[in-house]
């Protein structure tokens, strides 16, 4: 059944794409190529761009500069119904004076493509919704009108598939539901799927490369887990999970290792985890990375930076994990993630603590924080 | 930051688009407007200017410049126009007070019953399918010489035997009234239909009884509704002759701006004076369009 | 919930009061019009079907009936199609001179009828133009025009722009668009438009005054009757065209308030 949606995806290739509207840029700069067959996805807050980028490329906006490649032919000029592109938009846009196969039908029919009805009701069996073919989108929840968009888009067999959002207006066991459908689906049929969203989450869980946007500008790309791991700019390693990062002046910089020295700590990252290795910089680590003890400081080694001592704030309980926040003085506060494992430390409010992580655990950012007056 | 977080993709979605097909979609309407719309207001202004033809019949007037004819009509018509004011401000005043009860009532109480809802609105405008001219003439028969409004009034005494219902001032403007309440209706409906009642909820919560809720919240929220009404029936009972004339509700007691530029121009046939009085109405009504659309911004008219 | 106390008896109780007050010209029309004319036009009479079963007895009315609807049947569909043009262009297309074609289509709306009937006549009489059934239809698509711009307008406001974006991304080209998703969409409001301009059309008597010359339509024919008393037959009528009219409104009210609730209950 699956067979008759797949399609070869192909490459889609933004080169020096520039996008204004009266007022202000929202893309700056944009080079991407995303390689056929991939799941991308353009992950950053609302206004970074990224739902214009992917407007741009379904052509229901033109850019102000540059050029958009789908398999490396230039469809920068071509109007949105001549681009083999389909588009699962954000609140699904279900035609709502037409049936659900009808919907789905519809693509086919302005391509004349022979036999619409059943290829629709076909890809209708691959998002098991035949049985809801006759009904008014409507009708349908949330849920299935997300399944009903995308096999209007998937049973025209385009090479690219853009996902604008497409599970923002779920609630979140749904849209954790439709992740893993989702995927399972672009993996059956092989297309080239770009995917938008603020959700990090959901970028991280489908997407074989994630691109995360800010300011009209791609601040970083590449798999979830090198992202996560090893973020560059201050602005990745916040918007894709949490850090406590660390700000101070280069001390000692040799071919494996990166010091600063921050109110007295020597805090070491690996050099070839560091963006920068002189003057001043950012040193982060990942919360759950990150442990405390209590009593005594750990003994300083060369695979370990220690902070402290400081004080504990903050005790926050959310199931999985602990959370604790500490107050170090002159540096301020450090987040502490303690799996629930049923023995954590045992602490309690105000107890003096030192902080503790590898050093290859660190990572070093390329920019400084704006310094706005807030510090940290 | 925060307005360039939410301005893109707003933007993006609804901005209009440019392109020369606009020029197919306006061209026709806006020639019809030319033709049939402004430059009758350009004949209604020369009309108004012109003067009798020297020895000419009834109804023939040369081009000119007259603007004596204003003054002229001034004098001589300042009571109906004095009058068409009154009788305008009153009338819309009393659909104001009749209509806000029901426009909150179908637009807030009965917002869950849908089916209630379009019941009650279309028994709104169901004046308006049954035609103006029999509606008021069955108002009149109601308040007839002989009808049992009179006889009661007269048996109570409220009346004497040898006065009459029809051609005061009070069924004029009761008539009036009756005949341009869904105009005043609609426009509060919309506007309390969209009335967050979480906003009546709040002020409930914050200590306000029901009626200071209702005059520091519903009320201020509903001013929109309560301009474009005052506008729409404003505008056509200035403008109306029906009801105000003899055949109907009136009397030559009760004639308005609408009775005289009516009597001057098809039965007089004084098109100059009948001209005038409809460029003074029409300016009049200009200048308090105007005062409106500063208030609230062209877009929102239409 | 005593706080709505004001709400729960007196308001409806009002409501109620108060389309009974809005009923009764329309329930004494419909009852006038089973009166017996044989006596006297003024006052009951007695009950009689013959004015419904034999309202062409009374030719004058008919024709001027027939008149009435020709007018309005014509006014209403140009006055529709350019009125849903012109309401396309000021909503979803960016121009020059928007904001004063805004101002154009609003200004008949504020033009009280006299006005612009006086208007019309004095612009035919300075061309010369005799006075006929043509005349009064220039005149009706006029003063139609904006009421079916303001509904259409309403209509535009709730189409969701991303719907024809999706036409246009499922490979439907402009043209295709308009036809298969934009047209279909607007329908309800055009329709609703072409009701309420054929309505306003066939009960305009104040326009229709100043430049139908001696052509009657229904109006004109009420008005000259009324002097002396309305005969029944225009009471028939009257109560025709209303009941008829009040089907078509509540065909569509209702209809799209079960619609909403059934939508509602499913979400």
């Amino acid at each position: 059944m699956a067979a008759e949606f797949v399609a070869r995806g192909a490459d889609l290739e933004l080169v020096g794409i520039r996008k204004e509207f009266p007022g202000f840029v929202a893309i700056e700069d944009l080079d991407l190529k995303i390689p056929a067959g991939e799941f991308f996805a353009l992950l950053g807050p609302s206004g970074c761009g990224k739902t214009t980028t992917l407007r741009l490329v379904a052509g229901l906006d033109s850019p102000t500069k540059g050029k958009i490649l789908i398999g490396n032919k230039d469809v920068t000029a071509d109007k949105p119904h001549e681009r083999p592109v389909n588009t699962v938009f954000q609140n699904y846009a279900l035609f709502p004076h037409m049936s659900v196969v009808e919907n789905v039908a519809f693509g086919l029919k302005q391509r004349k493509v022979s036999d619409p009805m059943p290829k629709a009701v076909d890809a209708l069996k691959l998002v098991e919704l035949e049985h809801l073919a006759q009904r008014r989108p409507q009708q349908l929840s949330g849920g299935q009108q997300q399944r009903v968009a995308l096999a209007r888009a998937l049973v025209n067999r385009p090479s690219l598939l853009l996902l604008d959002e497409p599970l923002g207006a779920l609630d979140l066991k749904l849209r954790r539901q439709m992740q893993v459908e989702l995927k399972a689906i672009q993996m059956e049929v092989g297309l080239t799927f770009l995917h938008v969203t603020h959700d990090q989450e959901e970028a991280m869980d489908m997407a074989d490369t994630v691109a995360v946007m800010n300011k009209g500008r791609i601040e970083q790309m590449g798999a979830p887990e090198a992202l996560y791991e090893r973020p560059k700019t201050i602005f990745v390693s916040k918007f894709l999970g949490q850090s406590n990062l660390f700000v101070g002046d280069v001390a000692e910089s040799n071919a494996d290792s990166v010091s600063i020295n921050v109110a007295g700590n020597k805090i070491t990252v690996p050099t070839k985890r560091a963006e920068k290795t002189t003057g001043k910089i950012v040193i982060g680590v990942r919360p759950e990375k990150a442990t405390f003890h209590e009593d005594q400081a750990p003994e300083a080694s060369s695979g370990l930076n220690v902070i402290g001592p400081g004080k504990i704030i903050d005790i926050r309980f959310t199931g999985v994990s602990n959370q604790y926040l500490i107050e170090v003085p002159q540096i301020g506060n450090i987040t502490v993630f303690a799996q629930n494992v049923g023995k954590s430390p045992v602490t309690e409010l105000g107890a003096k603590v030192w902080v503790s992580w590898k050093v290859e655990h660190s990572f070093g950012l390329s920019d400084l924080p704006v310094d706005n007056g807030e510090g940290k | 930051m925060a307005t360039l977080a939410l301005k893109p993709q707003k933007l993006a979605t609804a901005q209009p688009k440019k392109s020369r097909i606009v020029l197919l979609l306006l061209l026709p309407g806006l020639i019809y407007l030319g033709l049939f719309f402004i430059t009758p207001f350009a004949a209604l202004i020369t009309t108004s200017l012109q003067q009798p033809v020297l020895g000419g019949g009834i109804g023939q007037y040369q081009p000119g410049l007259e603007f004596g004819n204003y003054a002229f009509v001034v004098g001589e018509y300042l009571e109906q126009i004095i009058r068409s004011f009154i009788y305008a401000t009153v009338a819309t005043l009393l659909a104001l007070a009749f209509s806000y009860p029901i426009a909150y009532f179908i637009g807030v109480k009965a917002r869950n019953y849908p089916i209630l809802q379009g019941l009650m609105l279309t028994l709104v405008i169901a004046p308006f399918f049954i035609s103006f001219l029999l509606r008021t003439f069955a108002w009149k028969e109601i308040f007839g010489q002989d009808s049992w409004v009179s006889n009661l009034l007269r048996d109570t005494g409220l009346m004497a035997d040898n006065e009459f219902l029809l051609g005061t001032p009070l069924v004029v403007i009761f008539g009036l009234t009756y005949n341009f309440i869904p105009f005043m209706t609609l426009p509060l409906y919309t506007n309390l239909e969209r009335l967050d009642t979480a906003l009546l909820e709040a002020g409930s919560d914050l200590y306000a009884k029901p009626a200071s809720t209702f005059w520091k919240v519903t009320f201020p929220l509903s001013i929109p509704g309560i301009t474009s009404g005052t506008l729409l029936t404003f505008i056509p009972i200035a403008g109306d002759y029906v009801t105000a004339s003899r055949s109907f509700l009136g009397s030559p007691n009760t004639a308005m701006l609408g009775n005289v530029i009516e009597s001057n121009f098809l039965r007089i046939q004084d098109y100059p004076s009948a001209a005038a009085l409809s460029v003074m109405l029409m300016a009049a009504i200009v200048v308090l369009v105007s005062i409106y659309i500063r208030r609230t911004g062209t877009e929102d008219l239409l | 919930m005593s706080r709505f106390s004001l709400g729960k008896y007196l308001l409806p109780t009002y409501t109620v009061l108060a389309f009974v007050f809005l009923m009764i010209p329309i329930a004494y029309t419909f009852v006038f019009s089973f009166n017996d004319p044989f006596k006297n036009t003024t006052g009951w009479q007695g009950f009689t079907f013959d004015n419904w079963t034999g309202v062409c007895n009374n030719i004058d009315v008919c024709l001027a009936f027939g008149n009435s609807v020709l007018i309005a049947t014509t006014a209403t569909t140009v006055s529709t199609i350019l009125g849903t043009m012109l309401a396309i262009a000021v909503t979803r297309y960016e121009f020059k001179f928007r904001s004063s074609t805004n101002l154009l289509l609003f200004l008949p709306l504020a033009t009280p009828e006299v006005v612009m009937g006086a208007g019309l006549a004095a612009q035919f009489l300075n061309a010369g133009i005799p006075k006929g059934i043509g005349t009064v239809i220039v005149a009706h698509i006029l003063f139609t025009l904006s009421f079916v711009v303001v509904t259409v307008k309403a209509r535009i406001a709730t189409l969701d722009p991303k719907l024809e974006e999706a036409g246009r991304d499922l490979y439907a080209p402009p043209i295709r668009v308009f036809t298969k998703i934009t047209l279909p969409l607007l329908l309800p409001g055009i329709m609703a438009a072409s009701l309420l301009a054929f309505a306003l059309s066939f009960d305009d008597y104040i326009i229709t005054a100043f430049n139908s010359g001696t052509e009657v339509t229904f109006p004109k024919y009420v008005f000259a009757a009324a002097v002396r008393g309305i005969p029944p037959e225009a009471n028939v009528i009257g109560s025709a065209v209303f009941f008829f009219a009040i089907a078509l409104v509540l065909v569509f009210q209702i209809g799209g308030a079960m619609r909403a609730k059934s939508l509602a209950k499913k979400n």
